[in-house]
């Protein structure tokens, strides 16, 4: 039976870590990770003097506070990219540093001066604290949730087209300045309603993580967002979890290392991009190159009159080491192209003297083509994987084709060409 | 009233404050400039973040946070964080979100590690954040006759360092961060003098770290520099700037943090955040204030401009004309800037005020007829040159006039065989201003 307080901390953290990771993906794709770094910096002093001014520890204020001045930052960063000459990173530095140093001041201040119990717990939004989560903070999370869904919902075009290419957007006419803006508000209230459980040093790499997670998996922006949510749940729910289990420790790093764990997975395994799938798509690519040229060259001694190789001569034959030829024999073996007919020596199947003389007709091709029309051979050499004498204009491939046969350069296809 | 008089003692413990403080920003400025010049800012805002889980680790094996073993892993896990943020940018992470993530990744576990494993001692995830600079005066060591704060050997060492390698590898340094294409062409390693800086900025971190925290360390990087690129256009001159308006800012700071009870590290960096916005506002080479200035002075001088040349083409009609003073200010653009652009004139002895009305005085005239001419001049350019209905040529000109000055308007004169008048067939008065008002 899961108890009422863990419930109450669990459904919270796993709401907080589906918006982040929602409006994440966006702020990813923008490439403003660190703005919202900068902007989460941002909030602590917003905290505090919302704290002077209410008097007390009342969430709601507080977080209105931490809003406001986060979206001060942004201004301040918008303001110092278009009035001077400082750069955008320098900018966000200034901010980040000069916001969070006011935000330790006031802190101190209240320290040293608000009364009874009503000073404690502003520490805890450094570094998070899920435990004494109750009900209300939950509503808090999950109406900037729904606020957020409903924002990118209604805009989700909009929104796309400008994740992706803002410059275009703004050619076609779209508010791009007002998208920009709205979307900076759903993450300053993001990052805010994530101080509690995540606190304000890492509550940005709770917007990066799954978002960047995401990336390695899909290619598709509705997916990404779909998955992004997903992860950010997840990896707050297991963070906060076990954090339970360790006594006395802030919440918000055990839950950015779980995210840091699930996003290494991602790299590692992640199927669009991540590296693993892309070692693999290389390797195939390599693959099927080098057993091309490989049929090739069997096709070449099958045109002449040899249909078997002997083994020894395979690394004549094969471009690399006797290694990388038997690899290459072997796959050519397992697609049933080549069969073995006695020790040490293999031979074109009827199958594989079928795709070997395509080969060969490819390879004349080009070459003849780099003779007779070498405008088109830059064409054809540039798409390796494509059939060249499908690049090249009709005419030019009955040219070269025919010339080709002219001089008996071109292989039969049939089965007769032994 | 009585003034109680102060002891020196009272005053050993926020001098020593301050030195440290002063020790702490200097290094911090000077390899600031080149993070700011190289828009690496926020590198070193990561770097100062991701030494944590070195210091930590290195503090739980050693069990004393003064050993040299610190610097060491610090200096590593600092590298290692460009590293793996450009490994994660070649493996297809934007580079903002490698570097997002590369280092909070580093901070946390460096914060779980804190909170593990130090708990006993005097290393909690809060200072982490913003230092102890207020217990430097209070752990010292005695040397000829002074208790000398422990904090000032490390830092002293770490500056003498800093200013070291600074000079040794200026010209390096400067051509990396403004040419690297050149600096690589000349035969100096770009990349390794990239990675020599960044070590170099893990010490100086790691040294300051413990005095200021994490991110007022980024203060001190950043907003100095930042401060003295606003300032001054030379790299020796902005160094030298950048430490001094970091110096300035630990005074500042400290004196800020003493009089409200506060956080002196926190007071640092908004002293800082303070200065930056001064230099930002008033510098004298574009400064916010100046640039203001200059646009308004700019906007007096074009309505003023107007004026003058309204008040010539009336004399031009009757020679006794003038011009009532509130029509003055409504062509001058109405309101105040209107009455201030008409006094201005009046001020600069261009226009005479007589009553309630304006009239030019001579040197008025000469520029009002040197702005009509312009105009004029233009505007036969124009009909000229272009295929231009009539009425498209006056808006054109009571733009250009204001552009156009003694130079150009001889050569539009000389190009158009200096015509007697312009396309709606008004006379084009003469350069030299006459001393009877054009007929």
């Amino acid at each position: 039976m899961i108890h009422y307080n863990t419930l109450i901390v669990l459904s919270g953290t796993a709401l907080l870590g589906a918006s982040a990771g929602l409006v994440g993906s966006f702020v990813v794709l923008r490439r403003q990770a660190l703005t919202g770094d900068a902007l989460a910096h941002a909030a602590l002093p917003g905290l505090c003097v919302a704290f002077l001014i209410v008097g007390e520890r009342s969430l709601g204020a507080m977080l209105f506070g931490a809003f406001v001045s986060g979206i001060l930052a942004i201004l301040v960063l918008a303001g110092l990219r278009h009035a001077s000459r400082i750069k955008e990173d320098a900018a966000i530095g200034i901010v980040l540093s000069v916001f969070f140093g006011a935000g330790i001041v006031l802190s101190r201040w209240i320290q040293a001066h608000a009364t009874g119990g009503a000073k404690a717990g502003l520490d805890s939004y450094l570094f998070g604290k899920t435990a004494g989560m109750i009900a209300e903070d939950v509503l808090g999370i999950g109406i900037v949730s729904a606020m957020s869904l409903l924002v990118l919902g209604i805009f989700y075009k909009e929104f796309e087209v400008v994740a992706f290419d803002l410059e275009f957007a703004r050619a076609q006419g779209w508010p791009a300045a007002m998208l920009d803006a709205i979307l900076l508000a759903l993450v300053a209230s993001t990052v805010v309603a994530g101080l509690p459980a995540v606190g304000v040093v890492l509550v940005a790499a709770l917007l990066i993580l799954p978002a960047a997670s995401a990336r390695f998996w899909t290619d598709s922006l509705g997916r990404m967002l779909l998955l992004a949510t997903g992860f950010g749940a997840g990896v707050c729910i297991t963070g906060a979890m076990i954090s339970s289990r360790l006594r006395a420790t802030p919440t918000g790093p055990v839950i950015v290392l779980v995210g840091t764990i699930w996003f290494l997975v991602s790299l590692l395994l992640g199927p669009r991009r991540g590296i693993l799938a892309r070692w693999r798509t290389r390797r195939a690519i390599g693959h099927r190159l080098s057993e091309r040229r490989m049929l090739a060259l069997l096709g070449e001694r099958a045109a002449t009159g040899a249909p078997w190789i002997r083994l020894d001569e395979r690394i004549r034959l094969g471009s690399g080491s006797a290694r990388e030829a038997d690899a290459i024999l072997g796959r050519l073996a397992r697609a049933k192209l080549i069969e073995p007919i006695q020790e040490g020596q293999t031979r074109l199947t009827p199958l594989g003297r079928q795709r070997a003389a395509e080969e060969v007709r490819e390879l004349r091709f080009r070459e003849a083509l780099d003779v007779l029309f070498p405008e088109w051979s830059v064409e054809a050499w540039l798409h390796p994987d494509s059939s060249p004498s499908e690049l090249v204009p009709a005419e030019v491939s009955q040219q070269v084709i025919h010339g080709l046969k002219a001089s008996g350069r071109w292989p039969e296809l049939a089965d007769g060409a032994r | 009233m009585n003034i109680e008089p102060i002891r020196a003692a009272e005053l050993v413990a926020p001098f020593w404050t301050i030195v440290v403080a002063l020790l702490a920003t200097t290094p911090c400025a000077m390899l600031g400039c080149y993070l700011v010049l190289r828009r690496m800012s926020l590198l070193g805002d990561a770097i100062s973040h991701s030494i944590l889980p070195g210091i930590a680790i290195a503090f739980l094996v050693t069990g004393s946070l003064a050993s040299s073993w610190i610097l060491v892993a610090a200096v590593a896990t600092g590298i290692l964080t460009a590293v793996l943020a450009q490994a994660l940018a070649r493996a297809g992470v934007t580079e903002d979100s490698s570097l997002g993530v590369v280092f909070t990744a580093l901070f946390a576990l460096g914060v779980l590690l804190i909170s593990a494993g130090a708990r006993q001692v005097d290393l909690d995830p809060g200072c982490v954040l913003y230092g102890t600079i207020e217990l430097a005066p209070i752990h010292t060591f005695r040397w000829g006759g002074l208790d000398i704060p422990v904090a000032v050997v490390p830092l002293g060492l770490v500056l003498v360092a800093t200013i070291a390698f600074v000079i040794l590898f200026w010209k390096e340094l400067a051509l990396t961060s403004f040419d690297p294409a050149l600096a690589t062409s000349m035969g100096i390693d770009a990349g390794r003098m990239h990675y020599f800086l960044l070590g170099m900025v893990a010490v100086v971190t790691v040294a300051a770290f413990e005095q200021v925290g994490s991110i007022l360390v980024v203060a001190m990087l950043i907003v100095p520099a930042a401060t003295a690129q606003l300032l001054v256009q030379r790299l020796g001159r902005m160094m030298v700037t950048a430490v001094a308006v970091g110096g300035l800012a630990a005074i500042l700071g400290y004196a800020g943090a003493a009089a409200t009870d506060t956080s002196v590290a926190g007071m640092m960096a908004v002293a800082a955040g303070l200065l930056f916005l001064f230099a930002l506002l008033f510098a004298r080479r574009g400064g916010l204030v100046r640039q203001a200035w200059q646009r308004l002075i700019f906007h007096l001088t074009i309505a003023g401009e107007d004026v003058l040349a309204t008040l010539f083409r009336f004399e031009e009609r009757s020679p006794t004309a003038r011009m009532a003073y509130s029509e003055a200010v409504r062509l001058a653009g109405g309101g105040m800037l209107g009455h201030w652009a008409v006094r201005r004139l009046c001020r600069r002895g261009e226009l005479d005020a007589i009553g309630s009305f304006v009239t030019l005085t001579v040197l008025g005239r000469a520029r009002g007829q040197s702005l009509v001419r312009a105009h004029r001049l233009w505007e036969a350019f124009l009909d000229k040159n272009f295929d231009l209905p009539l009425d498209h040529l006056h808006e054109s000109a009571e733009r250009f006039e204001h552009y156009i000055g003694p130079g150009l308007e001889e050569q539009l004169a000389a190009a158009l065989q200096e015509p007697g008048r312009d396309p709606h067939g008004r006379p084009i008065p003469a350069p030299e201003p006459s001393r009877e008002p054009a007929g």
